[in-house]
């Protein structure tokens, strides 16, 4: 499956990645409409981004996730009715939402954020990651 | 098919805050079809659900008004919360009728997508009077703001038969079925008072269409009586904020932060997920709270063959999304898929079973001496398909029974079903006698209290055993809780209004066993908070279970770990996001006194509603026989010792049991002593026109039926 990863060793922590993101799907520098989230600790950074393990899957309440011909878990903003569950039931908590947005967002591997990178930290491979 | 007897055109109203504004009035007898207005007084002192149910309710009867007179109403509205998605249980219809079984309102509450959907379709709440000449189903199409009527006469009755044929009818393909529900009741809902409803929802995983039950008081009952045999509603569309909420980011935020709640915990505490409601079996059992043989126990060594572990290991199918509306991550309504039936016109076919719930392995397994997984998940299925309340048709057999253990009524008097505790084929075939209106079905469904009339008119039964047997009060037959031991419980169940069931008030952990509750004042006001808070459930549209099914990892260490702060907290928060109001937590509690009041008032003006209607059955008390008294000896010669300075050594058996009796009887009136006090009524149990005052319901309507009982 696509997958989105993320090599702390070269990562910056520039944020360039999360502008990259919200710009591209609610048109804000806003990192809270980012599907990506770099986590600083003691000048380390850590990405939270979608893992595509599809937990998500079986107990959305409106049966709106599904797992694409790529292997990427996407919600169907047409089926989706917002009740945030996945969010509340994401274990890697990347499963976001924003204040005024009715349904929620997710990393779907879109490679985005990857180009936006300076330092080559962020890279979409193709992956065996165990599904749960 | 069937021919269509009416149409009406109407322009669905939009919502605003919770509320569309609009409640539907159909009288079947002459297919009048009218819109309503919601008024601010309306909104003001009801606020929704139940409380404009028994506004209506009220404004359509008199007191002479039964449950098969043409004037009685089916009223349902799901409340202004009522379909949000992004909280656990925001799916729930009140219904409310004059009931066959108390001749008083009754009230019981439903998930499914009815509903919400009736709502999005442009409907606050939804009247029925009148009398059909010919069964009719009624149809809603909210997308295209038509009613429908037509004739359903060629239609099957049983629910999982008729509910699949309509939804197919009315969708207009698979993908569209999760936009129709239906209400709908069964065969054996004609020949008996205990008659429910069941509101579908389809799961299209399972692919099939499945139950939750407005089940108490024979509301089924009265829907066949008015020759309605479905409403089909279908609304195409559901969006996060078809509420209009006045804000939404707050409701989102509550939402999130309950659901990660229910991800973290659930495991560690109710397993909702896993089992649902039935994972309280074994901790019953354990605290001799599980009835079991008419309640005569409080459990049994053999429980271990119906705990939870072997549903889910053995009968249920794990991994799906579980919840009756969309956004519940509690999820309890269970389901054993493909279930082989082995009796009954559906033999052979297999099904899904949905449940069992806790009142299911209680009711027809423990308390009918069952304790056999795939008997209680046939009986589930024909309880639910025939249009049955199983906590009715369990507490009312287990009676049954133990009328025959005690010899009170004979096998042939039951026209030679061998029932008694434990044989499951002849239960089975009891239910397939009320589905056929023969031979004993057709006394076995019309409730304790008629029968105990008819066992000692008929059959020369024993009328003080049978009062002290029979597990009724006001006619309603008690939900699944053994309580002897629990006085305020033996209170929450004989004072609730409508009946004994545990909706209103479950105070035996902090009762009997943490013992937070020990004077009367204490009891009182437990039973005062209690029934107020869980009666707002019912005015707003949700479901109690989120509430205290599963509770925030801190609890423990808030002042009033039962009353769950932060989720009471979480409710006020909701309400306001989507009203616009600003109320705290005591505006929430007045909120429901409104009409927690209104409510006995108006099984006043019925009839009942006074001291006397209050009593409980001795059962409920303590131990009626001597077997009971032995089950539990030590526990009882040492209240007799301890609590009324007796040696038990010196005295028999039967005076031991007549002494305990006395002071428990005791215990109970002045249990209601304190109750009334704190709930503002006389000591006759009358609301005082200064208490209808105080809450801003001293209504020329309530006054009228109060002051003449001063």
């Amino acid at each position: 499956m696509k997958i989105l990863t993320h090599k702390q060793e070269l990562c910056n922590g520039c944020l360039d990645c999360e502008v990259a993101c919200s710009q591209t799907y609610y048109k804000t520098s806003d990192r809270n409409y980012s599907a990506i989230r770099i986590i600083e600790n003691n000048k380390t950074y850590r990405a939270r981004k979608c893992t595509q393990c599809g937990e998500c899957i079986n107990m959305c309440t409106a049966h709106a996730i599904y797992r694409d011909h790529n292997g990427v878990v996407r919600i169907d903003k047409k089926k989706c009715v917002g009740c945030l569950g996945c969010v509340g039931f994401c274990s890697e908590l990347v499963m976001f939402y924003a204040d005024d947005q009715e349904v929620p967002f997710k990393c779907i591997a879109c490679n985005v954020c990857s180009k936006a990178c300076p330092t080559g930290a962020l890279e979409i491979l193709i992956s065996q990651v165990k599904e749960r | 098919m069937g021919a269509i007897l009416k149409e009406y055109r109407y322009t669905p109203a939009k919502i605003v805050r919770g509320y569309s504004g609009k409640s539907l009035y159909i009288n079947v007898s002459d297919l009048r079809i009218e819109e309503k207005t919601i008024t601010e007084f309306m909104k003001e002192k009801f606020t929704g659900g139940k409380g404009f149910d028994l506004w209506y309710l009220w404004n359509a009867v008199i007191p002479e008004t039964r449950w098969d007179s043409p004037e009685n109403e089916i009223v349902m509205s799901v409340g202004p919360l009522g379909g949000i998605t992004q909280y656990s249980g925001t799916g729930k219809t009140l219904v409310a009728s004059i009931s066959p079984l108390t001749d008083i309102p009754i009230d019981s509450n439903a998930g499914g997508y009815f509903g919400p959907l009736l709502k999005f379709s442009g409907w606050d709440a939804f009247e029925l009077q009148g009398k059909a000449e010919k069964e009719i189903i009624i149809f809603i199409d909210g997308n295209n703001g038509l009613i429908e009527i037509k004739e359903a006469e060629e239609y099957p009755e049983d629910s999982h038969v008729l509910a699949e044929q309509l939804t197919r009818e009315y969708a207009d393909d698979e993908n569209d079925m999760v936009n129709v529900s239906v209400v709908c009741t069964g065969s054996a809902a004609k020949h008996g008072f205990m008659g429910m409803l069941n509101f579908s929802f389809y799961d299209p995983r399972r692919q099939t269409v499945r139950f939750k039950q407005a089940a108490r008081g024979g509301l089924g009952t009265i829907l066949c009586d008015k020759k309605i045999k479905a409403l089909v509603v279908k609304y195409k569309g559901v969006t996060p904020n078809l509420n209009n909420a006045a804000d939404l980011a707050t409701i989102n935020k509550v939402g999130v932060k309950y659901h990660k709640e229910m991800h973290d915990l659930d495991s560690k505490q109710n397993k909702m997920r896993q089992i649902g409601t039935a994972n309280t079996v074994m901790i019953m059992s354990q605290y001799d709270l599980l009835p079991t043989r008419n309640f005569q126990t409080g459990g049994d060594p053999e429980v271990v063959k119906i705990a939870p572990e072997v549903f889910i290991n053995e009968w249920l199918t794990q991994g799906l999304h579980d919840g009756c509306w969309y956004g519940c991550t509690m999820s309890c309504a269970k389901c054993a898929d493909h279930f082989l039936l082995t009796s009954g016109p559906y033999a052979g076919e297999r099904v899904t079973v949905d449940g069992p719930e806790y009142e299911c392995v209680a009711g027809l397994g423990a308390n009918l001496g069952i304790f056999d997984p795939q008997a209680i998940l046939e009986e589930n299925f024909y309880c639910d398909t025939y249009g049955i309340d199983l906590i009715s048709f369990a507490t009312c057999t287990a009676f049954i029974m133990e009328c025959r253990q005690r010899g009170q009524i004979t096998q042939e008097q039951m026209g030679g079903l061998d029932l008694r505790f434990g044989n499951k084929d002849a239960v089975l075939e009891l239910l397939h006698l009320m589905s056929r209106g023969e031979g004993f079905g057709r006394l076995a469904g019309l409730g304790i209290r008629k029968l105990k009339k008819i066992f000692v008119e008929e059959f020369g039964a024993d009328a003080d055993l049978l009062e002290d047997i029979g597990m009724e009060v006001k006619g309603l037959e008690y939900a699944e809780y053994a309580h002897k031991e629990s006085l305020a419980q033996q209170g929450g169940f004989a004072l609730a209004t409508k009946g004994p069931q545990h909706d209103e008030a479950w105070l035996i952990f902090m009762d009997m066993v943490n013992k937070q509750i020990p004077t009367f004042e204490d009891k009182a006001n437990a039973l005062y908070y209690f029934p107020m808070f869980r009666t707002w459930f019912g005015l707003v549209g949700l479901c109690k279970l989120p509430w205290n099914d599963i509770v925030p990892a801190d609890n423990h260490k808030t002042s009033e770990p039962a009353k769950v702060p932060e989720h009471v907290q979480n409710y006020v928060d909701i309400y306001n996001a989507v009203t616009g109001e600003d109320i705290d937590k005591d505006e929430l509690i007045l909120q429901s006194e409104r009409v927690y009041q209104f409510q006995r008032v108006f099984s006043v003006r019925m009839g009942k509603g006074e001291r006397k209607d209050d009593y409980a059955p001795y059962r409920s008390l303590g131990p009626v026989s001597r077997e009971e008294y032995l089950s539990r000896q030590d526990l009882y010669d040492k209240q007799l010792s301890e609590l009324q300075g007796l040696d038990p050594e010196v005295i028999d058996l039967d005076e031991k049991i007549a002494k305990l009796r006395a002071y428990r009887e005791d215990q109970y009136e002045q249990l209601m002593d304190a109750v009334y006090r704190r709930r503002g009524w006389t000591m006759n149990g009358i609301p005082t026109p200064e208490r209808l005052r105080e809450i801003g319901m001293d209504l020329p309507m309530l006054l009228e039926v109060v002051e003449p009982k001063l």
